[in-house]
């Protein structure tokens, strides 16, 4: 699935990498545990976190993740931002809720990691 | 190719530093995508552990043409039992350590999971050091 079609599907917001809207992603990973973010080896992934800190970005870029939404109204810090455009990462935030942003992903067709 | 890189204990908005500069060494170093990952993702571990559990520490980087080593030394509370805190879900870490989205004892199994060679010693009340080698030339 494209990026675009994701920020659709969500009714979401994109704060950085308008650039690379045409990306295509494969699998989606819920979770506010970077410790387990960080034991991810599938490639294409889009993380949805409702934790907005450094960590988050330095943890994806560490595990190869250029793709993030934050849930739940979480707001990206200019300093996430910044780190994110270093890395060529796109950040989106999103008013719905893990769940529900987790459901409609899933029945559109984004794969499960585990 | 040696580098040296500090970390500051209890600094999250540093942690990752070195392994982030790390990243950016090897893949000029044209490594393999898979094989730097690998490496970042242990390093990180490592570095993030000692912003979460010691007072500082370095880390001392030697790649050579078939090898990175990677060697992480502290100034901290020390690990009484290595091998308790290797498994998988015993974490010592405090709330605002959870609160960043850490400790929930993955970091030593994960770091062990990508490396090729991982040796710890401690010394309580004194500091940890971590070793860990991985070999770039995989297939
Ligand atoms: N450098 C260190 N100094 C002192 N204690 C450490 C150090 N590294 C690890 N430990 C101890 O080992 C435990 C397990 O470490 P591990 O990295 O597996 O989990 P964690 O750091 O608690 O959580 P996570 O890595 O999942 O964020 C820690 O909770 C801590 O008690
Ligand atoms: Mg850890």
């Amino acid at each position: 699935m494209k990026i675009r079609e994701v920020v659709q599907l969500l009714n979401a917001k994109v704060i950085s990498g308008h650039d690379y809207l045409e990306a295509e992603v494969e699998y989606t990973f819920a979770s506010d545990l970077m410790s387990d973010v960080l034991t991810i080896e599938k490639e294409n992934i889009l993380l949805l976190t409702g934790l907005a800190n450094l960590q988050t970005i330095r943890t994806s870029e560490m595990s190869e993740i250029s793709n993030i939404v934050f849930v739940r109204k979480k707001k990206a810090t200019p300093e996430m931002i910044q780190l994110a455009e270093e890395n060529d990462m796109i950040l989106i935030e999103c008013d719905y809720s893990m769940f529900k942003a987790s459901g409609l992903l899933y029945t559109a067709g984004l794969k499960p990691v585990y | 190719m040696n580098f040296e890189f500090n970390v500051e204990g209890g600094n999250f908005t540093k942690a990752g530093t070195a392994s982030s500069q790390l990243k950016k060494i090897l893949k000029q170093l044209n490594v393999d995508s898979k094989v730097i990952k690998r490496i970042v993702v242990a390093l990180y571990e490592a570095e993030v552990n000692i912003v979460a559990h010691a007072y500082s520490g370095k880390v001392i980087i030697d790649i050579s043409t078939d090898r990175i080593d990677m060697v992480l030394e502290d100034e901290g509370p020390g690990i009484p039992d290595i091998s308790l805190a290797m498994q998988q879900g015993y974490s010592t870490a405090s709330s605002a350590v959870r609160e960043m989205g850490f400790g929930a004892g993955m970091g030593l199994p994960n770091m062990k999971n990508n490396c090729d060679e991982l040796t710890i010693t401690s010394e309580v009340g004194k500091g940890t050091i971590v070793k860990m080698a991985v070999c770039l030339n995989q297939n």
